[in-house]
């Protein structure tokens, strides 16, 4: 800092709003959930609502931050301050995948196997009293249960074998995410060249490939559902699937629309400079991220 | 543009905001640190009120008070209320007050996302405190829901329970953020990361953990939902899953979590024996190394709290090693502050009292931590009140303890006022008794055999329950004096010099008391 003073922004309306449509929204949400089976139920309009003051305060709130930035207000301080917050940001979400790829690692490594019998653990003894029927495979297509409570899947996502390999949806997914983390790449190099042309044409190319890929992923559901009779409920295999590439489709679909924002910015408002476009990159981190998350999901979701 | 943007740069002279605006829409750290800290106090009453139930409970053996299902409602509030809403917002509340300070910034780096964090916990303690007037009651599996107790058998409200965990992780995650952008970022010229404060480095870590493990949280919990309402099986043996797989996601982030609310205590007690030592800290560096090691150690230590539901032989031993390990810097960090102590010129104020009583009785409940690491003592002691002593035995002298001595001890800074040195002394004979006729004879009833989470006990339980009890009432009752000399001290008293205290040593001594709004609108100078 050269002698110049801090950046303290004034009061704020957006924080408290933003609390209160978070309030609106889970208790929305809860009793949504909690009232499934009852038709009659309102309280999904709550839910509704919650959402639309969401994205209302966060429009106005980002709104603000753009404006403030080019206005001059933000210090070279503040802006390493969103450089530094996106980062850790990002951190706190591989940690909430490192949940479901922790529960996918273990029912995998031990607690299926446990359940067919295999390894010394007392528990072992227990599930062969239980369900002697069960084996232990991966994907597991018969639940120990033998599909009491359960909807059996006839087929599982896995690799078909290199015959089948291009009709294999994920593969298409694979070629189409790992495209567009390159296009976002090149729509970057050209806005640090000072080239928009470039930039808003790679960063259109990239929204589309997001598209697709939401539109592959939602192809893939619907033969899971409908041919494969492969569902949430289709025990711990399905769990596992549907949790972790469900939750990969949702960032891919915040991902995707965090970039779009960024193009209709560049495109109907001129922003970004050539040295100055953090918001921009900031989205782009967030769309290599869902990418390496997506490669993890291919190797050990789909492949082994 | 907006007149926000045009008004904005004379902002930095003026004082607060006039009226409740000035709570709601605040950006001020210091606001914002009051907010946080009254908060906590309100959830420490609350909280406090269900621990007397539960205490008035089991006063005498047999059912005299509450039904079953409300006490096992009261064990899990209570347990959920004083982590995630008294001691976890305490630390948060000192850290926005006291970290800009300390490293010469004037507010925390991103203070508009400050706010959002804080106001996020009312509503989300506002959700679940009303579940206890839900149908089914509130939730009743204990503060570690452990599967499939908070799945197949939990009541209706454990929806709007995940969902208030949901967003009290986000609140945290993005507190979290604040601090460790703020201490990474806005440090003034020349505080280099190994010159600053004690409590600045325990907040980096907190922060670090923090960030790692509440989504951690998240994941279990929407692993719950899920499992509830929509047919999957991580914790359904029977579709292949395994409930223990709840325990060691659960684990994953609540070890870490255990360490998120002593980390500050730490940092603070470092100060203030620093201070009344009036010497300077022993051992500076070896402080630092001594809470990073803490930190990573956390994550590989987390089975241990599951030495009995059925692990790998290889697995209990390498958990009770890795355990056993984290008393090395623990150790480091107690012999720092003793020797810290050693010949120096020490007198004895109220926030010195709490410093020196966290060291001794948080050391005691290292040692039964050490106890119950070790794999087959501990499937004697497993989920019995040697437990319960154990935790409490860290949690109020060690968390609790630490964030009274930090009131005690900057409270002088934050309202101008000094406190009741006599009242002060006062309360904190009556917590150092209270606490210890509560929790200490709780080891003997643990390792006589009472399991914890029961209403009811054996007759041979009685007499150590009863003093146990009341040692709870006089500990309880004893915190409304705390709230009276905070309020009095709010209010008024003898003005507070801007030293403070004679040995006090850093840049938030260096300003006015109280503190001006906004401090250090230009860089301080440090050496």
């Amino acid at each position: 800092m050269s002698g110049g003073s801090y950046y303290v922004p004034d009061q704020s309306r957006f924080p408290i709003f933003m609390a209160l449509s978070l309030f609106l929204l889970v208790m929305g949400a809860s009793s949504t959930i909690n009232n499934l089976d009852d038709p009659t139920s309102n309280s999904v309009y709550i839910l509704y609502f919650g959402f639309a003051c969401l994205f209302l305060t966060m429009f106005f709130w980002f709104r603000q931050v753009i404006k403030e930035h080019l206005a001059g207000l933000d210090s070279n301080q503040l802006k390493q301050s969103y450089v530094y917050g996106m980062a850790w940001f990002i951190f706190s979400e591989v940690m909430f995948f490192a949940a479901f790829f922790g529960a996918l690692f273990y029912v995998r490594a031990l607690a299926v196997p446990w359940l067919a019998g295999e390894g010394s653990k007392g528990a072992a003894i227990t599930a062969i009293e239980l369900w002697p029927a069960f084996e232990s495979s991966w994907p597991v297509m018969t639940t120990p249960d033998q599909g009491n409570e359960f909807d059996l899947a006839k087929k599982s996502m896995a690799w078909p074998g290199w015959s089948k390999a291009l009709q294999w949806l994920p593969l298409w997914n694979t070629i189409v995410l790992l495209s567009s983390s390159w296009t976002v790449h090149l729509a970057h190099l050209g806005l640090k060249k000072g080239n928009r042309r470039k930039f808003n044409v790679y960063l259109g190319i990239t929204v589309f490939l997001a598209l697709i890929f939401v539109g592959l992923q939602a192809l893939e559901y619907y033969e899971a559902y409908a041919h494969y009779g492969l569902k949430l409920n289709s025990g711990i295999y399905g769990s596992t699937f549907f949790m972790l590439t469900g939750f990969h489709g949702f960032h891919v679909m915040m991902g995707g629309f965090m970039l779009a924002i960024m193009l209709a910015r560049s495109v109907f408002a001129g922003h970004f400079e050539q040295h100055d476009h953090f918001g921009f990159e900031a989205a782009s981190w967030y769309w290599h991220f869902v990418d390496v998350v997506w490669l993890m999901l291919f190797i050990f979701v789909y492949i082994l | 543009m907006s007149a926000v943007i045009e008004n904005h740069h004379d902002d930095h002279d003026h004082g607060p905001a006039k009226g409740i605006t000035r709570w709601l829409y605040t950006t001020n750290h210091k606001d914002i640190g009051t907010l946080y800290l009254w908060f906590s106090f309100a959830m420490f009453l609350i909280g406090g009120a269900m621990a007397m139930v539960i205490r008035a409970e089991l006063f005498q053996p047999g059912m005299q008070i509450v039904e079953p299902e409300f006490y096992n409602q009261m064990i899990t509030l209570h347990g959920l209320i004083m982590i995630f809403g008294g001691v976890m917002p305490a630390f948060v509340g000192l850290a926005n007050w006291l970290v800009p300070m300390m490293i010469g910034a004037p507010d925390m780096a991103l203070p508009r996302m400050n706010n959002l964090s804080f106001w996020i916990l009312p509503f989300a303690f506002f959700i679940l405190l009303s579940s206890l007037f839900m149908e089914g009651g509130a939730p009743n599996f204990g503060w570690t829901f452990y599967a499939p107790l908070s799945t197949t058998y939990a009541p209706p409200s454990v929806t709007f329970f995940i969902f208030s965990v949901h967003i009290m992780g986000a609140s945290s995650i993005m507190g979290a953020i604040n601090v460790v952008v703020t201490i990474m970022n806005m440090r003034a010229p020349g505080v280099s990361l190994m010159k600053m404060p004690l409590f600045v480095w325990s907040w980096l870590i907190t922060a670090y953990l923090l960030i790692a493990v509440m989504p951690v949280l998240a994941g279990a919990v929407t692993m719950m939902l899920m499992d509830i309402h929509f047919g999957t099986s991580f914790f359904n043996a029977a579709g292949g899953g395994d409930p223990v797989l709840f325990q060691h996601i659960f684990w994953f982030f609540g070890h870490p979590e255990v360490y998120i609310m002593i980390l500050p205590a730490f940092g603070i007690v470092s100060h203030i024996i620093e201070t009344f030592s009036r010497k300077q800290l022993f051992g500076y560096s070896s402080m630092v190394w001594a809470m990073l090691s803490i930190a990573i150690l956390s994550f590989v230590v987390w089975a241990h709290h599951m030495f009995t539901v059925g692990l790998p032989l290889a697995a209990e031993i390498f958990f009770m090693w890795a355990t056993m390990l984290i008393a090395v810097p623990t150790g480091v960090k107690v012999f720092n502050w003793v020797a810290t102590m050693f010949r120096g010129s020490l007198t004895f104020e109220t926030p010195m009292l709490f410093a020196v009583a966290f060291v001794v009785l948080f050391t005691i409940g290292g040692l039964s931590g050490l106890m119950l690491a070790i794999v087959p003592a501990d499937f004697q002691y497993h989920d019995t009140y040697f437990v319960v002593a154990h935790f409490h035995y860290v949690l109020v002298p060690g968390a609790i303890f630490s964030i009274m001595a930090a009131v005690y001890y900057w409270i002088p800074k934050w309202s101008g006022n000094m406190y009741d040195e006599r009242l002060g002394k006062l309360h904190f004979w009556l917590s150092f008794v209270g606490v210890n006729v509560t929790f200490f004879p709780q080891h003997f009833i643990g390792l006589a055999g009472m399991p914890r989470r029961y209403p009811d006990y054996a007759l041979i339980f009685a007499d150590w329950n009863m003093v146990s009890s009341v040692g709870a009432f006089l500990f309880g009752f004893s915190q409304l004096l705390f709230l009276f000399i905070v309020i009095k001290t709010v209010m008024g008293g003898k003005k507070a010099t801007d030293q403070v205290w004679e040995g006090a040593k850093g840049l938030e001594w260096t300003v006015a008391s109280p503190a001006p709004y906004h401090t250090f609108s230009t860089p301080p100078k440090v050496d």
